[in-house]
């Protein structure tokens, strides 16, 4: 009998450590889009089911194991627990588990590797651990979430390997700086 | 150039995409007359100011905007999300 063993998106690509930076996977559990056509409703049912609000645009919200990530317009992620049939009163719910690659930046510079990266204002001043964004890494469609240790990349699986190279690029040019 | 997306702020051009006219919002009815397609379908104003065009934050939150600039001096005037436009004109 073959022993299957699960593998992150990243394989043997992560960890990562250049400099004082660190790139790691995250299994996060079942990641479930809802596509919202009730807002209300949705935010309720999901209060009652996992303790979490909808999140307002930019931000997430969070209670124990579950999360729920802003992912576009009129779109959330709920990140961790199977989600409650209740929800689907309210919402169209997709698993794409295994359609996204999640990794966690952390150290000193991680704020200038994104700067290279993102065209966006990462930095603590305007961007605060529980907020979120769509953005671009180079051109890879991405979520950027502020945790309280660093930064949670998510990208599309197939671009697991492209994120890696971009970050080791990115990691290296700012550690020779240092 | 950078674009005032009304759920996500200021961001970069390169978020977005760019679709053309906001006369794609006024679509003609399928009777309207072959005159009235053709001008809808074929015909543009190719103006030195301002301008209407419909943009997708593709990069971003996905909506879809109509974006009013100058093509003159670049300046970006309004920033509206074409669902409410959409519903506007109804």
């Amino acid at each position: 009998m073959v022993e299957l063993k699960a593998q992150t998106p990243f394989g043997e690509l992560l960890p990562l450590h250049i400099g004082d930076m660190t790139v790691a996977a995250r299994d996060l559990g079942q990641l479930t889009v809802l596509g919202v056509f009730d807002r209300a409703g949705l935010s309720k049912a999901l209060e009652a089911a996992h303790g979490v609000a909808l999140p307002e645009p930019l931000q997430s919200t969070a209670e124990g194991d579950a999360q729920c990530l802003w992912f576009g317009r009129e779109e959330a992620l709920l990140v961790g627990p199977t989600p409650d049939e209740a929800l689907a009163k309210h919402a169209a719910l997709v698993d794409v588990s295994d359609g996204w690659a999640v990794a966690e930046l952390q150290g000193p510079g991680a704020e200038d590797v994104l700067a290279r990266l993102a065209p966006v204002d990462l930095r603590d001043s305007v961007f605060e651990p529980g907020d979120i964004l769509r953005s671009q890494l180079r051109d890879m469609p991405a979520s950027i979430t502020r945790t309280e240790t660093g930064f949670l990349l998510l990208v599309y699986r197939s671009m697991a390997a492209t994120l890696v190279q971009e970050l080791r690029r990115a990691m290296e040019a700012v550690a020779s700086r240092r | 150039m950078r674009i005032e997306c009304p759920i996500c702020g200021s961001r970069d051009r390169r978020e977005f995409y760019y679709r053309g006219d906001a006369i794609a919002l006024a679509r003609p009815a399928p009777d309207a007359g072959d005159d009235v397609w053709d001008a809808y379908l074929h015909l543009r104003d190719n103006p030195a100011g301002e301008t209407r065009d419909l943009w997708q934050h593709e990069g971003g939150c996905g909506a879809w905007l109509v974006v009013t600039r100058d093509t003159v001096t670049h300046a970006v005037h309004a920033v509206e999300l074409a669902s409410d436009v959409k519903r506007a004109m109804a």
